[in-house]
């Protein structure tokens, strides 16, 4: 696990983990659809990041927005979920970003400064091998085809496209 | 009060954040004595203002949240007034993360205007700007990276670009030969070279349908190619073998616009002539290289040369007349 301080938002750590290889995204999921207030996590489908600018990108925009009352969803950790689409659709959103059923890998966020009982916690209902959140690891499990679809973009996996997904992100709602 | 966050955290509190800086823009410094100041923004709630050396009253100025909250226990980066403009304000700042250098470029409300007004004309120019630029970036044009706006609070993080401005490069020149006498070749090559990349830099961004506004040589900037990577020449000892290597990267896209029209394109080039002109005139004679390359650069450039002889007619009969 990673305590991460967004510059200019220092006040609001942010908890990152990345899973690899979860066995159990289907309970994970299924806590947030319950609204388990244990699980107040931003987990994230791996497939679709494209690097740690990116997450912190989705992070700055979701805490800024609802300092500035502007939340759109429910809390800031489907917020977080929520900046990281190009539209406005909910519902869509989740689908392709948030953890799904067949979910392999995942990043789960919490903005909060209790770092050791958030580890602890996770580690004990994520069923997956936590490694540290690098550019390269998020390399090697993303899935181009669906980061082309979600983003509408030709291809991913240069800095050309990282640099427009993140603009897009940034002009969201504009 | 905005909603709050359902979070915890060390009591952060939000109502400290001015959300009407004080500016007036009436009583800005001068532009040398902004870039005197090395200005780093540390709130000082209390008093908003302070005396300069002559007693004026001077502003001191408020940035916008969630950048007027510093001085916190996480503050990583420190924000640096580097430029103050008539319309905007420019901080380099990091965002997102500590290693990741940006400039903050802030609109002020301006306290003449009505505020709703105001609110929507910053809105406006905020989001024509990146607009602007993240469409460049789709389209493979070298501009900096969109990393964040706030439109209803006048800001924009755009990428910072490291290297020199056009302006800088060619001024520092003389003395760049001066220093690297062993690896210099001799005649104007390296300008040449310099004015081709500039032409097919414009040229690019035309045929992508965006006509910049304000093309001038601080309006372009030189971003080392990093070595190492796809591609790119073999460094050696002497790699830097003039004093413009690298890519030519279009800043400040403030007065940008979305057109293809000729006429449109040709008043760009006209405008970035006449740059050369009044900044650089000991190099204005190599201008035609930059027209050469943007003939070049694209299907429809030819044209585009053509109107800017209209165009150079018009000025110069405006100027004889005026
Ligand atoms: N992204 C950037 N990276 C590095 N330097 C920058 C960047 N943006 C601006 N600068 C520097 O700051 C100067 C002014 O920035 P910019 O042109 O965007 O602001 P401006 O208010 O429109 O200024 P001006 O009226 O002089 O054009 C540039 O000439 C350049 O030296
Ligand atoms: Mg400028």
């Amino acid at each position: 696990m990673e305590t991460i301080l967004l510059p200019h938002l220092g006040q609001y750590p942010l908890q990152v983990g990345l899973f690899l290889d979860v066995q159990n995204a289907r309970y994970l999921r299924q806590q947030l659809l319950d609204g388990n207030t244990e699980f107040e996590y931003a987990f994230l489908d791996a497939a679709v990041l494209l690097s740690r600018e990116h997450v912190l990108a989705a992070c700055f925009r979701a805490i800024n927005d609802i300092l500035q009352g502007r939340m759109k969803s429910k809390n800031v950790h489907s917020e977080i979920v929520f900046s990281l689409s190009p539209n406005n659709n909910i519902s869509e959103c989740f689908r392709r970003f948030g953890v799904g059923e067949t979910t392999k890998n995942i990043v789960a966020i919490k903005v909060d400064n209790n770092a050791s009982q958030i580890q602890e916690h996770l580690q004990n209902h994520v069923q997956g091998q936590i490694v540290p959140f690098t550019d390269e690891t998020l390399a090697s499990l993303r899935d181009e085809a669906r980061v082309r679809k979600a983003y509408k973009v030709d291809s991913s996996s240069n800095e050309e496209a990282e640099a427009f997904i993140i603009g897009s992100m940034a002009l969201k709602g504009s | 009060m905005p909603r709050a966050l359902s979070i915890t955290t060390h009591n952060a509190s939000l109502g400290e954040a001015p959300l009407t800086p004080e500016w007036h823009s009436r009583t800005v410094a001068s532009e040398t004595a902004a870039h005197k100041m090395s200005f780093t923004a540390v709130p000082t709630a209390s008093n908003s203002y302070q005396l300069n050396d002559s007693n004026e009253v001077q502003p001191l100025h408020s940035l916008p949240p969630p950048f007027t909250t510093t001085s916190s226990p996480g503050q990583t980066s420190s924000t640096k007034l580097i430029r103050q403009g008539a319309e905007a304000l420019l901080y380099y700042t990091h965002f997102l993360s500590p290693s990741l250098p940006c400039a903050l470029k802030y609109r002020p409300p301006k306290s003449y205007r009505h505020p709703i007004l105001d609110k929507r004309l910053t809105r406006a120019r905020i989001l024509a700007e990146a607009r602007v630029l993240v469409r460049c970036k789709r389209e493979g044009v070298s501009v900096p990276a969109v990393l964040g706006a706030g439109w209803e609070e006048g800001w924009i993080a755009i990428e910072w670009v490291n290297g020199s401005t056009v302006r800088d490069a060619i001024f520092g020149r003389k003395t760049w030969r001066q220093e690297n006498q062993a690896s210099y070749e001799g005649g104007e090559k390296d300008l040449v070279g310099l004015m081709h990349k500039i032409g097919c830099a414009v040229g690019k961004l035309h045929q992508v349908g965006v006509i910049h506004g304000d093309l001038t040589t601080s309006n372009l900037m030189l971003r080392p190619t990093v070595s190492g990577a796809e591609g790119g020449e073999e460094p050696s000892a002497t790699s830097a073998a003039t004093p413009f290597d690298g890519t030519i990267t279009l800043i400040d896209f403030g007065l940008a616009a979305q057109s293809s029209q000729e006429e449109d394109r040709a008043v760009d080039l006209y405008v970035l002539e006449r740059a050369f002109g009044s900044t650089h005139p000991e190099v204005e004679h190599l201008f035609p290289e930059v027209l050469k390359a943007y003939g070049e650069s694209y299907k429809g450039a030819k044209v585009v040369l053509r109107k800017l002889e209209d165009v150079r007619m018009r000025g110069r009969k405006k100027s004889m007349i005026g």
